[in-house]
């Protein structure tokens, strides 16, 4: 697979000597987590993702944002980001309707972050992606086409 | 011992945005290798951030995360000369920690 390698050399001429510092913080205590959701990444369809997950109803909201390009000429490599402004966000997951597994990433946010996430996913073919948000126990979603050009699961 | 992260933290007006590009495979498992055979699926799976050691983020990845991540999240507060630490585990138990100073 093609890696964007514009992206990572601004990234890497960005970030200087900062990334190289090594952690000494591995040892620490670590809060309780939950368990990697198997269900949810395993599922097959957008509905047994949801239930793997706990969503119900879903609704649309104008106030979650996905933000990404209308076309991903390397579906390998797909810029995302979600933007909530509904209070009490607690978390923002990325879902795409037609990859073989629709959950792609689901961000836990704590009270310390702003909810707004950014990554990089993979897509299969042009497809619907869904950034999913849940805040006070309710889900809302915003929805985008992208247009894939260059399939990122291919062998 | 997996390669390291590269972490970019910086602060404005209230805000640290933490950039976090990771070296991982991110293998799907859908793939085949040259003679057919499938290539396992190998991905990372958690992801946790801290901010001066207490833990602001974590997050559940699958595979269709990108080859190489890239993460971007934004923290309430932090400042000039913090520390932000990025740890990931994956499917194989591998572990990495990495971390930066708030600039």
């Amino acid at each position: 697979m093609m890696l964007a390698s514009q992206d990572r050399r601004g990234f890497l001429r960005h970030t200087g000597l900062f990334g190289l510092a090594i952690s000494a913080l591995t040892f620490l205590p670590r809060m309780a987590h939950a368990a990697w959701n198997k269900p949810a990444f395993d599922a097959k369809t957008m509905a047994d993702a949801y239930k793997a997950m706990g969503v119900e109803n879903p609704t649309a909201s104008a106030d979650v944002t996905l933000v990404a390009s209308d076309i991903a000429e390397n579906g390998a490599v797909v810029p995302v980001q979600a933007i909530s402004k509904i209070p009490n966000t607690t978390q923002i997951s990325f879902l795409v309707e037609k990859n073989p597994n629709m959950l792609a990433a689901a961000f836990d946010i704590g009270p310390d972050m702003l909810a707004d996430v950014t990554t990089r996913i993979k897509m299969g073919q042009t497809s619907n992606v869904i950034a999913l948000v849940k805040a006070d126990g309710k889900y809302f979603t915003a929805a985008k086409e992208i247009k894939v050009t260059l399939g990122g699961c291919g062998g | 011992m997996p390669n390291p992260m590269k972490i970019r933290a910086a602060s404005k007006d209230g805000v640290t945005e933490v950039k976090v590009l990771m070296n991982h495979e991110m293998e799907t498992g859908f793939r085949k290798d040259s003679s057919g055979a499938p290539i396992p699926a190998w991905f990372i799976t958690d992801v946790v951030a801290k901010l001066n050691g207490k833990e602001v983020m974590q997050a559940q990845w699958g595979a269709s995360v990108s080859k190489n991540p890239y993460l971007a999240f934004k923290i309430k507060g932090g400042a000039a000369g913090d520390k932000v630490s990025v740890t990931w585990t994956d499917s194989k138990g591998e572990t990495r920690t990495d971390e930066a100073t708030v600039s």
